[in-house]
């Protein structure tokens, strides 16, 4: 194994291991959300961005590491956005929570595992046609909010956390 | 508000949380030391690799000339062992807190669709695929747009997330009724 692959299996285990903690590998978890119902991915999936955007701002800021913006391309985004969420409910995994899901016993979980694959062989074949269509509608290129916005992130950052932490304290008033 | 452990035995999902976060940090700064590029967390992308790696073994040819899988180079990376490392990671926890549990069918399902394995087989195989080519098209899944992408505040990450929830919402309740929780 070389460093990379060490490196990446070392996150992956902690990784796991916390998803698993937050019991939030389960159907039940990523389809009562969907059913706005049980709140729990959102709660885990927004505390830990709460966390990251900060260390990471700090680390851009320092040039220690660099960004690594997914193309803003509204077609492909809107409609790979919308195809995705369809999937997701019927499912109830993602990608990552799939596997997770496999590791707590949770065997049925192979077969979204096995369809997924098969998605990602599809989407080669078609990539060509997507190339040429939706991919090319209206492409923003790979953008961050801070060159939209003429503001700081230290100022959208706080702004981020009051909305979430206000949106906490709503789930916990309503027991979702 | 904070209980540290959830009635299941498990840990809040603010702490379980807010950890992710600092392992998010702590891996955009170990990728970019050791391996020379800021790497984020994802998983959709080894699904590609993973298709190549098993189409390979047939049809070696037409993989090799496949523009997608070309781009997204076949072979066993980083994220590939990190989505390894989910399994792992997972496994240990749940076998150490007996949270780990054999099941062929999750409840949601079978009280809506009934016990069948085949229709619940079918459901998540037909739903894997339109989710992938999504996930695809979109360039990225709920760890490498909800994740990475909101930490870093990407614009595509935004869009896509709202979407993701917004579609899946609409869907699941079609699917699965309001009432069935």
């Amino acid at each position: 194994m070389n460093i990379d692959q060490m490196l990446g299996l070392i996150t992956g285990i902690l990784f796991g291991f916390l998803l698993q903690k937050g019991r939030v590998l389960r159907f039940e978890k990523q389809v009562g959300a969907m059913l706005l119902k049980d709140m729990t991915i959102f709660k885990f999936m927004l505390s830990a961005i709460l966390v990251g955007m900060v260390g990471i701002a700090l680390l851009k800021d320092a040039g220690i590491i660099t960004l690594s913006h997914k193309p803003m391309n509204l077609g492909a985004v809107l409609l790979g956005g919308s195809l995705f969420g369809a999937g997701w409910a019927v499912m109830g995994f993602c990608p990552g929570t799939s596997i997770g899901a496999l590791g707590e016993g949770r065997w049925h979980a192979m077969f979204a595992v096995a369809g997924m694959v098969a998605g990602a062989a599809l989407y080669a074949e078609l990539f060509p046609l997507f190339k040429t269509t939706v991919l090319t509608w209206k492409d923003f290129g790979k953008i961050g909010l801070l060159d939209v916005l003429s503001v700081s992130q230290w100022v959208i950052i706080p702004l981020f956390w009051t909305g979430t932490i206000s949106l906490f304290f709503w789930f916990e008033k309503k027991g979702l | 508000m904070m209980k540290w452990k959830t009635k299941d035995n498990g840990w809040s999902p603010y702490l379980a949380g807010a950890l992710v976060g600092l392992l998010a940090i702590a891996s955009v700064y170990a990728t970019t030391q050791w391996m020379g590029k800021s790497n984020y967390l994802g998983a959709s992308t080894t699904f590609v690799r993973a298709a190549g790696l098993l189409e390979r073994t047939v049809l070696p040819d037409h993989v090799a000339a496949n523009e997608y899988f070309t781009k997204e180079k076949v072979r066993v990376d980083w994220q590939f062992m990190l989505v390894l490392g989910v399994f792992l990671g997972a496994l240990i926890s749940s076998a150490t807190d007996k949270s780990f549990k054999l099941e062929s069918i999750p409840p949601i399902w079978k009280k809506r669709f009934g016990p069948s394995i085949g229709k619940r087989a079918m459901g998540a195989f037909f739903g894997g695929i339109v989710a992938m080519v999504g996930a695809r098209m979109a360039d990225g899944c709920p760890s490498g747009h909800g994740l990475s992408g909101m930490m870093q505040l990407s614009v595509s990450s935004f869009v896509a997330l709202t979407m993701f929830f917004s579609v899946g919402v609409l869907v699941a309740i079609l699917v699965y009724g309001r009432r069935s929780l």
